[in-house]
Parts: structure tokens; C-alpha cells; sequence
């Protein structure tokens, strides 16, 4: 079965081609159902391939040579697929996410004009993702690292008539080609060492490097992987990349192609093993303070998709934490329980934001459990996975990461704990805010209506039965005229709801996802139970993937017995505290108390990104003006300076081409001249 | 038989003074006829004749389509008549269903006028594709333009048996035969057009200039004659073999002269001045079969006569070749850059590309043969594409070739310019497109035989000639059709595509894709088409042993087991 390898990423190629090809004929919603079809038919094939791999035993390390694209001297480009427990675990969770969200998709957009081309779009992710996963050499896996760089660019800016998407678009793609310099620059080094890129040939040599080139190689990959993952400095393009549609963000900006970067340090841990101690260091601090940073911004985000996106880049500093600290399993086992909990959130605000008509701030939400009843029992399992509250999957996976951060550093340990303090309140303030606080729907359609005619909304409020029961179960003090400072309700007025409005739940294609992520955000932390060795399924599956990581080939002594109920103790303790402390916050819906633990600071994402703007368009824009005149006057004179040159001599040699048969002929006489001449001087030479 | 020692005593009896050749009666020696070699020349010289003959009995009856029809069938025959050789040459079982028997390895027939090896079977069946190819796009051309009839048809197979015999001459003589018989129908085919006066000058100049460049290579011929006392190519690598001339300014001067008249054939600077306007003038699909099959022919006259037959004088006419290729590749690239007619631009793009293709084979190697087989194979493809494009587009007349006139074509036909700019970043060299691995391949070749200088060139005119190329593309996609240029273009916005020519196209697009991506397959088929001299085979009886009796002086190793496949 290990022979259908191929397969995976073909199919979704396959279904890229039909749909860029015939994608407007087959409509809508048919393109998305082809387009499902292909990522279902990968999924299939990833599970043979799994089950294939699981059978085999040994050392599980199955190699597919497709073909040599170009053998040049010493250095040929393979197309060719390495399946290893590592790679396994990836394409089977990314394929399974993948096909979850094609479907989700299918309801999702379907009022969207370029319906078939979303799915094109789509399906290309899911080849390039596959591609960066079964490559069997790192310049494979970066041509799938640029090419899902390059979907998620056309996918945030996928509504590109919005100016605002656009920029989004090109911010993350410039972002990361920050990163991916680094990656490029590792790839030189690696084969000015190795003279291949071949995992199989690199990885296990890699310990025999001198220290200096190991750390060198394993820091450039963290700086690719950094601007992959969304790591400080280079994070800020993930919260913009929200302007994409929802799916997008669910899969490829929460569960699949951000987590490349961790995959890549996972992959190449050979590095980060033979480099100098500081690189570990490096990796493991950069990804904790991410993760605090990142958790400190979420408290005070009001857009439901932000507050996600800061999550999703602190959860994934977790990953990076658990990297450094030489936990590479459960880096891998954080990382497949948050794509489980993380797009199902993800696709829950989707559910949320679709049933609120494109409404996306939380101040404008609130009692959607009555309304959007499957969404919100997913979304609130999910809640529970992310926040840490046991048994649910983010529990065993954080307390994993934590225990082995603590036996790096008590401080990082509890740096991490803190984190999870502020990931249980800033969750638990968003679902509050979404599901359980008052009713303030439809405050932006009717602030304006309300200014204009206070009646209008006693008015509507006696209107038909449905109304009235919107109106009761919102508790509005009718006919209440809001005050708006900023366009935000102040101190001392009740919210007041459209009675137009009612949120609806979402169609099957969009639920069934949702309730597939949610079994598995309960459930997935089965995968690695820390209780005995024979319950940690994960690390035993992945031992052979990571053994070259651990330092002189053996695992490193894990946390104690006592450590990890120690760990597991506190973790419960401090979920329990964020949950209860957010609720008593948030739970009344009472903006003006709110509004004190939302600080401006955080609002503003700790001014880190309008500190960057203001760099880049002031000092950093004279710098590059600077740069760009050089560009213009030098080089592109030098280039221009060529073209207006060899295009002279070519209008001066058309001149020639004098279309006289005369003339043509004299030119072969003195080109026959020239040949003899050639060939008499060889002869004269003897 | 001693037909070897009869045929060497009546070519050269200066030269084979020894005991052997002493003997004979002066009775004249009727050669073998290897009917097999011969069948791919067979079909396609008998299947014009039959075509003329067959049409002037029964005028009118002809179908729709019927002569292309009839053209695609005799080219398919052709090729398949040469599948066979191909099996024989690397010495397998059987192909299909269908027992092959010895002798294997290359083979000589025709008293060493004809030699049979990878090489030779692979042009065939390169020009049996390029033969296909033209009378696919022909087929609504011709009816559009008003000049339908056999006569193109024809012509097109004549040319082609000329072809095919070069591809397989190891005779001088022989190599000439197949260049004026290819030569003479192309001038005619040329100027077909008979409405277009264009046409007929492109005919006539090409006429002119054509026999102009024949007789420099015919002059060549009698000084290699003089100089070496033969016109075989067999007998003249075995002389040279044992016998060092001490005076070959003769032989040299001879081979500049032969140079001359190939590298008309193969438009190589500077020889080449007559190709922008023949291929302007020339009805599309004539220059399409011009870029393709007769560049094919006249590459695979060079192998066999450089390459092949005067191998050990390599160092004496790889600079020459160097030179060309040099030439070809930066006049090609530059001048190309400044034309404003898209099929000129497609000429000097032509050139360029043989001077690549020149610049693998002064490599004088192995590597450099498949590399330039690849080339010639994948370039085919793109440029009877870029060609078949332009005979659609340009609609009734063939009048339409500005650039003005390629203004907005994305809006209007958008699949033909999506192919259009397949074909044209192909031939640009972009990776994941044929074009890449062949230049990649060329320049690989001159790297390895130590011309780095020529490398550098070729990349350096690559990069000139995207120029050429991304012009036509921005004139599609960019350029406003503005008010001005749109009032004076003809209104026929939509191009129908008939079904033969959009057959070619997609074609020609398969191709171009799928040897960028997956080039392995033809790479190692190009690469077992080494061309090689082998002496006529003593017959079976006297050498005793089957295929073991080939004295064979090649320049590889000839597979003696069969190989099963």
C-alpha cells in the first residue's frame, strides 16, 4: 500500500487541474464538490499509506523515487517521497482537515462569484502542503514551502476587491520571504556540506558537522520556520491574514501551513541536536515569549477571527517552546490536537459569522447558543480543549510541553503556565462574549436607524411573535436611544437589538465538519496518555522520526512521575482560574467594565505593528527610497543601459536585412569566406 | 560476396593497393538492397508519387480533409516501418507481439550508401512527427486560403523523403541527394501561396539563395573526393584511420564548403539572412515545416558528416562550429528583439535556437548528440505550435502577423494565447517547460566539453531573446487594444479553430508540458540514439555467426546481446 504514496499529492493536483480548467462549467456547488472528491480521495489514500507504514515495522522508512527531473553533475533534482512515521502522522491530519474544510467550504461560500476558483485554490494548497510533507528532500519541501506561501497569498487577498485584503495578502507574502531567505540560505549551506539535499542522506550525517556550520544551517532554517510559523518578530502578518474567507483561515493560517515551521525544525532536529547549546536556547525562548505576547493581545481583541489568530500564534510559540526544549514529539502531538480544536474554532466563528450576516465584533454579539445550537456546543468543546481543562485534547498535550519546559528552565516552565492562565481567560471571555452575554446584535444597522427614529424600534418591537421573542430573549429596554462614543455604547445604556435580525444556524455541510473536529478536539489527546510508557502511542510511533534529534541518539530522561501530577495539578488549577475569572468579567455583557481589562496597549497589539509601519514608512521609507533611487539611476540604468544598447545594435543590424536577394547572397559568400578562413588558419597552424 | 572489396576497388582503387582487391573481373556489382532500411524513404517518396498520380486520375473525388488525411496516414506508416530498425539497432526480441530476429546492432545497407542506427531512426520518425504536424495545420489553411489540392501534400512527403535520406546518408552523395530532394520541394512549398506575392518571392529567394548554398556544398564534396578518394563516409573514416594526410588544406577547405551549404540549410549565422523573409512570406505552415523537419534534416546532415564521418578532425572544425553557434545565438537573440512582425520575430527565434543546437553539437560528444536530438525534438514541438498559432491567427490572407494585430488576443481567443504563451515561454526556456531541460541540456554539453566561453554566451542570449518572446505576450495581455489600433484591426474577433489544427496544437502543448516535467523518457531515448558508421555487414554465411560478424567502427560500443524489453 506503501506504493500509492504518489497518489496523495496527485490527487488533489489532479483536482487543481479539472478545476482551473472547467471550474466555471461545473458551477456551482459542483466545483466544490469535485473539489471535496479529490481532497476525500487523498485522505483515503494517506489512511492506505498509513496503514501500509504501521504494518511494515522496522524501521518504517519508505522511499518513492518517481523520477529525476534534472541530473546536473553531482546535483540532480528527485522528485521523490520519504514516508516515515513524521511524515505519516502529517498527511494524515492534514489530508483529514483538508477534506473537512473543502466541505465546510461548500456552504460557506456559496453565495461567492468565484466559487470554482476558491476550490481551485484550495485543492492547490493541499498538493504544495503534501508536497513540503512527503518531500524527500529539503528543496522539495521548499518548493511546497513557496507554494503553499503562494496559495495562502491569493487566499487572503481572494477577495481582493477590498483594499484592505489586498494589503493583507502582500504583507504575509513579503513577511515571509523574510523567512524564507533564511530557509534558501540553510538549503546553500546544506549542500555546500553534503553535496545532496536528500533527507536520508543529510539527516544522519548531519552530527558529524563542525559545530559552527550545524548552528549555522539549524539557524537558518528557525529563521524560515519563524516567518512560516508566525514567530516574534516575524508574526504580524497572521492576525491580518484574517481578511481571507474563514476556511482559509481554519486551514491553512490555524491547522495545516503554519504549522510547516515546526514540521521543519521537527524534520531537520538532526541540526538542532549537532548546533551549539544557545540555538535550543534560541528557539525555545523566542517561542515562549511568542506564546505570552501573543496570549497578552488576545485578551483585548474585540474581532472574533483576531482573537484566533493572536491564539493560534501563541499556541504555536507553545510548539516552538516544546522544540526548543527538545520535545519534538510533543510538538507533533500539540500541534495535531490544535489543528483539531483550533479549525474547529475557526470554522465555528465561520458558522458564527455566517449566521450573524458577516458580522464579525464580539461587542455585537451574545446569546448565540440559543440560536446557533450546534455551533456553539462545538465551539464551546473546543473552548474547553484550548483553555486546558481535562480530559479534553489541548490538556495533555500543553501539560506535555510545560512539564518538558520546566526541566529546561523553572522559568520557562512557568512562563508557559502563565500563558495558559491567559489562554483560558481570553478564551473563556470570547465564547462568553459570543454565546452567553447579553444580545447587542445589530447595534451598527441600528445605531444610525435609532438616531434618526427613536419609534421605529418600539414600532418593530410589537411586531409579528418571532420578533417579540427575539426582542424577550435579548431583554432590550425597548426604544432606548444608545449613546455612541466612537461608535461604541457607553456607561449606563442598555445594548439594543435589530428585531429584524435573527441569526441562523448554518447548513450540514457547514455542521458536519464542526462536529467531527469536536469529537476529535475531545478525544485527540488519547494519542499520547502520559500514564505509562506503553500509553504514549505518539512517541512510540515517532521515535524513529526524532532519535537523531536527542542528543548522543538517546532520549533524554523525561519529566518524573511526580512532576507530571504536579504539572497536571497546577494546569487544571489555572484553567479553572482563567475560565472563572473571565466569566465573572464578561459574563454580564457590561461594556464599561469590560473596557478596563482591555487596555489600549493590547488592543493595539503592544503597538509592535504600527511600530514596524511607522519604521518602514518613515526612516526605513527614506532608507528604501534611498534604495530604490540607486535601483532606478544604477542598476536598472546599467540594465536599461544593456537593453537600449543590444536593441541599437539589432536596428543597426536589421539594416542589413535589406530584402534584396543580392545582398543576401554576398552575405553567404562572406560567410563562406569566413568558415574557410577559419578551417585554412588550422591548416596554416600545422 | 566480396561486394565490399569490389565497391571499395571502383570508388578508390588508388587507395586499396593491397592483394586482396587485386583479383576481380571488371564485372559491374549490383549492391544488396536491404529492403527494410529503405522502407520509411519507400513509403514516403511512394506514397507522394502515389498521391499526384492517383489525384490526376480522379480529380474531384476527393473528400474533405482526404489529402491530409492520406499525408497523416503515410507519415504514421513511415514511422512505423521505422519503429523495427529501431528495435533491430538496440538489439531487442521483439517489439509488441512481433519477433524480431538477428542480426542486431546498427547496420550499413545498400553497398554502405545508407547506415541504419538510433540516430537515423529517430530523425525519421522526428520528421514523420513534423510531416503529421504540417498537414494537420494545413488541412483548413489551405481550404481557407483558397489553394486546397494535393500539390502541398505532396511536396511536403517529397521533402520529407529527402529528409529521412539525409538522416540516414553515409554516403556524400547520398547526403546531397536527400538535400536537393528535400530542398527542391520546400523552395516550391514555399511559395505556394499563389495569391500572395510574398509567397512567391519567399519561394524565388529561397530558390536562388538555396542554390547558391547547394553549390558550395556540392564543391565541398569534390574537394573531400580529392583529398580523400572517396565520397563514403565508411570508407572515408577508414582511411583516415590508418592514413595521416601530411596536405589536408584540401580536405579542410572541402569541409568549410560543406559547412557552408548545412548550415544554409539549418539557417545558422551567417548563412541565415534568407530565413526571416522566407519564413515571413512562406505560407504558415510551411515555416512551421521549416523550423521543424528541415532544420531536423539538415542537423542530422551535420552529425553525420562531422560528426560521424571526419570525427578526428573534430579540433579542426569545432571552432568553426563554435563560431556559428556563437553567431546564431547572439544575432538571433538581438536582432529578434527589435521585429515587429511576429512571424520574423519566430525566424530570428528559429536562429537562435540553432545556434544552440549548433553549440551541442561542437561539443563533439555524446552528451552533446542527445542533447541536441533532445533539442530538436522538444523545439519542434514549440515552434509548429508557435507557427500553427500564427496561422490562425493570421485569418484569411495570412496577412495578419504585426504585433498591433496581437493586441488584446487574450480577450478575444483566450486558449489560443494561454497556448501561444506556453509555446513561447517554452521556447524561452522557462523551467517546467521542454525548453528549459533542452537549453539546460545544450549548455550542459558545451560545459562539459570545456566551452565555457560558448555557455556564457548561450545564456546570455537566452536571457536577449525573452525579450523577443514576452513582447508578443505583453502585446496580448497588456497592451490596450486603444482605440486607434482596435478601429483599424479587423473586427473578426473570434477565432474558429478547426478540428485538425486544434489537434496539432494540443499536441504540441502536451508535448511542451510534458517533456518539462518529466524529460526522463525522451532524455534516455535521445540518448540511445547515438549515431554510428558501420561498414556494410558481411553476410551472415561468411562471418559465421549472427550480428557477432559486424566489424563495426563506431564510435560507441554496439550491444552484441540482445537485450529483452
Amino acid at each position: 500500500m506503501l506504493r500509492l504514496t504518489w497518489l496523495i499529492p496527485a490527487l488533489p493536483l489532479l483536482g487543481f487541474v479539472l478545476l482551473a480548467l472547467f471550474g466555471k462549467r461545473l458551477g456551482n456547488p459542483f466545483a466544490g464538490w469535485v473539489g471535496t472528491f479529490f481532497a476525500t480521495g487523498s485522505f483515503v489514500a494517506a489512511v492506505l499509506v498509513f496503514a501500509g507504514l504501521y504494518q511494515a515495522g522496522g524501521e518504517r522508512n519508505f522511499e518513492q523515487h518517481l523520477f529525476t527531473w534534472l541530473p546536473a553533475g553531482d546535483f540532480s533534482v528527485d522528485i521523490g517521497f520519504l514516508v516515515d512515521p513524521l511524515s505519516a502522522t502529517m498527511i494524515l491530519f492534514v489530508t483529514g482537515i483538508a477534506a473537512l474544510i473543502h466541505l465546510y467550504s461548500i456552504g460557506y461560500m456559496h453565495h461567492d462569484e468565484n466559487f470554482p476558483k476558491f476550490f481551485a485554490y484550495l485543492n492547490l494548497f493541499v498538493f504544495s502542503m503534501l508536497m513540503l510533507v512527503l518531500g524527500n528532500n529539503l528543496l522539495l519541501t521548499f518548493l511546497g514551502w513557496e507554494g503553499v506561501g503562494a496559495c495562502s497569498y491569493f487566499l487572503i487577498s481572494f477577495w481582493f476587491q477590498k483594499e484592505a485584503n489586498a494589503s493583507a495578502g502582500k504583507k504575509a507574502f513579503i513577511t515571509n520571504r523574510v523567512g524564507d531567505w533564511g530557509f534558501m540560505v540553510a538549503i546553500f549551506v546544506v549542500f555546500l556540506k553534503f553535496g545532496s539535499l536528500n533527507y536520508s542522506v543529510i539527516l544522519p550525517a548531519a552530527g558529524g558537522l563542525a559545530r559552527t556550520t550545524a548552528t549555522f544551517i539549524a539557524v537558518m532554517l528557525f529563521v524560515g520556520a519563524c516567518g512560516k510559523s508566525a514567530q516574534i518578530p516575524l508574526y504580524i502578518w497572521l492576525p491580518d491574514a484574517m481578511a481571507g474567507p474563514t476556511p482559509v483561515s481554519a486551514l491553512i493560517h490555524a491547522a495545516t501551513m503554519v504549522t510547516a515551521g515546526v514540521y521543519l525544525m521537527v524534520r531537520c532536529n538532526a541540526f538542532i541536536a549537532a548546533s551549539a547549546e544557545w540555538v535550543s536556547w534560541l528557539i525555545a525562548a523566542v517561542g515562549c515569549l511568542t506564546a505570552f505576547v501573543a496570549a497578552m493581545v488576545g485578551t483585548s481583541q474585540y474581532d472574533i477571527k483576531k482573537v484566533l489568530a493572536y491564539s493560534t500564534v501563541s499556541q504555536l510559540g507553545y510548539m516552538f517552546l516544546a522544540v526548543g526544549s527538545g520535545a519534538y514529539v510533543a510538538a507533533i502531538f500539540h500541534m495535531i490536537t490544535h489543528a483539531f480544536f483550533k479549525a474547529c474554532l475557526f470554522l465555528g466563528s465561520g458558522s458564527v459569522i455566517h449566521g450573524m450576516g458577516d458580522e464579525q465584533d464580539m461587542r455585537f454579539m451574545g446569546r448565540l447558543q440559543r440560536f446557533l445550537p450546534i455551533t456553539s456546543a462545538t465551539f464551546i468543546v473546543a473552548w474547553l480543549a484550548i483553555a486546558g481543562v481535562p480530559p479534553f485534547s489541548g490538556f495533555w498535550s500543553k501539560d506535555e510541553i510545560l512539564e518538558f519546559a520546566y526541566l529546561k528552565s523553572p522559568i520557562l516552565g512557568f512562563l508557559g503556565l502563565v500563558t495558559a492562565l491567559i489562554t483560558a481567560y481570553y478564551m473563556t471571555r470570547q465564547v462568553t462574549m459570543v454565546f452567553w452575554a447579553p444580545a447587542r446584535w445589530g447595534e451598527h444597522a441600528v445605531r444610525e436607524e435609532v438616531a434618526l427614529a427613536p419609534a421605529a424600534v418600539v414600532a418593530a418591537g410589537e411586531g409579528e411573535e418571532a420578533d417579540a421573542e427575539a426582542a424577550a430573549a435579548a431583554e432590550v429596554p425597548a426604544g432606548e436611544v444608545v449613546t455612541l462614543v466612537n461608535g461604541l455604547p457607553v456607561e449606563g445604556h442598555e445594548a439594543v437589538v435589530d428585531p429584524h435580525f435573527h441569526p441562523h444556524e448554518s447548513g450540514p455541510e457547514m455542521t458536519i465538519p464542526l462536529i467531527v473536529l469536536a469529537v476529535l478536539a475531545v478525544f485527540g489527546g488519547f494519542l499520547n496518555l502520559p500514564f505509562t510508557h506503553g500509553t504514549e502511542f505518539l512517541a512510540s510511533w515517532l521515535e524513529p522520526a526524532v532519535r537523531l534529534g536527542y542528543p548522543g541518539g538517546l532520549e533524554p530522561e523525561g519529566p518524573s512521575p511526580l512532576l507530571k501530577v504536579l504539572f497536571a495539578a497546577m494546569s487544571t488549577l489555572v484553567a479553572a482560574a482563567g475560565i472563572a475569572y473571565a466569566r465573572s468579567v464578561f459574563k454580564d455583557g457590561d461594556r464599561a467594565k469590560a473596557a478596563r481589562f482591555e487596555p489600549a496597549l493590547l488592543q493595539d497589539a503592544w503597538r509592535y505593528d504600527r511600530a514596524v509601519t511607522a519604521f518602514m514608512g518613515g526612516p526605513g521609507r527614506r532608507i528604501f527610497d534611498g534604495l530604490a533611487w540607486f535601483d532606478r539611476t544604477v542598476v536598472d540604468g546599467a540594465v536599461n543601459g544593456t537593453g537600449v544598447l543590444i536593441r541599437s545594435v539589432g536596428r543597426g543590424a536589421r539594416r542589413i536585412q535589406s530584402g534584396y536577394v543580392r545582398s543576401y547572397a554576398l552575405g553567404v559568400a562572406v560567410g563562406a569566406v569566413v568558415v574557410v578562413v577559419l578551417m585554412a588558419v588550422r591548416v596554416l597552424s600545422f | 560476396m566480396s561486394s565490399l572489396a569490389a565497391v571499395l576497388a571502383q570508388a578508390a582503387p588508388g587507395l586499396t593497393a593491397g592483394p586482396a582487391a587485386a583479383a576481380p573481373t571488371p564485372t559491374i556489382t549490383v549492391p544488396d538492397i536491404e529492403w527494410t532500411a529503405l522502407l520509411p524513404i519507400l513509403v514516403l517518396g511512394l506514397g507522394a508519387v502515389l498521391l499526384l498520380t492517383l489525384t490526376s486520375l480522379a480529380r474531384g473525388t476527393v473528400t474533405r480533409s482526404g489529402y491530409a488525411i492520406y499525408t497523416v496516414l503515410v507519415a504514421t506508416g513511415a514511422m512505423a516501418t521505422a519503429a523495427p530498425l529501431w528495435g533491430r539497432v538496440h538489439a531487442w526480441d521483439h517489439l509488441g507481439k512481433w519477433e524480431l530476429s538477428p542480426p542486431y546492432g546498427p547496420f550499413s545497407a545498400v553497398a554502405g550508401a545508407i547506415g541504419v542506427d538510433g540516430f537515423s531512426v529517430f530523425i525519421t520518425l522526428l520528421i514523420g512527427v513534423a510531416v503529421i504536424l504540417g498537414a494537420l495545420l494545413a488541412d483548413d489553411y489551405l481550404r481557407r486560403e483558397g489553394i486546397d489540392g494535393p500539390e502541398y501534400y505532396v511536396l511536403l512527403l517529397l521533402s520529407a523523403t529527402g529528409g529521412v535520406i539525409m538522416a540516414m546518408a553515409n554516403d556524400l552523395i547520398v547526403l546531397f541527394l536527400g538535400l536537393e530532394t528535400l530542398s527542391i520541394a520546400v523552395y516550391v512549398l514555399a511559395a505556394i501561396h499563389l495569391k500572395r506575392v510574398q509567397s512567391q518571392e519567399a519561394g524565388l529567394k529561397y530558390f536562388v539563395l538555396g542554390g547558391f548554398s547547394s553549390a558550395f556544398f556540392l564543391y565541398g564534396v569534390a574537394m573531400v573526393y580529392g583529398a580523400t578518394g572517396s565520397t563514403n563516409l565508411v570508407q572515408i573514416k577508414d582511411l583516415l584511420a590508418v592514413k595521416v594526410p601530411t596536405h589536408n588544406a584540401l580536405l579542410l577547405i572541402g569541409l568549410g564548403l560543406m559547412l557552408v551549404g548545412l548550415g544554409f540549410k539549418v539557417a545558422a549565422v551567417p548563412f541565415h539572412s534568407w530565413s526571416p523573409d522566407v519564413y515571413d512570406g512562406a505560407p504558415s505552415p510551411v515555416a512551421a515545416f521549416m523550423a521543424s523537419g528541415v532544420k531536423a534534416a539538415g542537423f542530422a546532415g551535420l552529425t553525420r558528416a562531422f560528426l560521424l564521418g571526419f570525427g578526428q578532425f573534430a579540433s579542426d572544425w569545432q571552432p568553426v562550429l563554435y563560431f556559428l553557434a556563437a553567431a546564431s545565438m547572439l544575432v538571433g537573440a538581438i536582432v529578434g528583439i527589435t521585429q515587429t512582425n511576429v512571424k520574423r520575430a519566430l525566424a530570428y527565434s528559429s536562429i537562435n535556437h540553432a545556434g544552440f543546437m549548433l553549440m551541442a553539437l561542437q561539443a563533439a560528444s555524446p552528451k552533446g548528440v542527445t542533447g541536441l536530438l533532445f533539442y530538436l525534438a522538444t523545439y519542434t514541438f514549440m515552434t509548429v505550435g508557435s507557427f500553427g498559432i500564427a496561422t490562425l491567427a493570421g485569418r484569411t490572407g495570412d496577412g495578419h502577423h504585426d504585433l498591433a494585430d496581437y493586441r488584446g488576443f487574450s480577450r478575444t481567443n483566450p486558449a489560443l494565447a494561454g497556448l501561444f504563451v506556453l509555446f513561447l515561454l517554452g521556447q524561452s526556456g522557462f523551467p517546467l517547460t521542454s525548453g528549459f531541460v533542452a537549453k539546460f541540456g545544450s549548455i550542459a554539453a558545451a560545459v562539459d566539453a570545456g566551452s565555457w566561453h560558448l555557455a556564457v554566451i548561450g545564456m546570455v542570449s537566452a536571457a536577449i531573446s525573452a525579450f523577443i518572446y514576452l513582447r508578443i505576450i505583453v502585446a496580448m495581455y497588456m497592451a490596450e487594444s486603444d482605440t486607434e489600433a482596435a478601429e483599424k484591426a479587423p473586427k473578426a474577433a473570434r477565432i474558429k479553430v478547426p478540428f485538425g489544427a486544434g489537434l496539432a496544437l494540443v499536441a504540441c502543448a502536451l508535448a511542451t508540458i510534458g517533456f518539462g516535467i518529466l524529460p526522463n523518457g525522451l532524455n534516455r531515448v535521445a540518448g540511445e540514439a547515438e549515431p554510428v558508421l558501420v561498414k556494410e555487414p558481411v553476410p551472415a554465411a561468411a562471418s559465421g555467426a549472427d550480428g557477432a560478424g559486424l566489424t563495426g567502427l563506431d564510435l560507441t560500443t554496439i550491444p552484441t546481446t540482445p537485450t529483452t524489453r
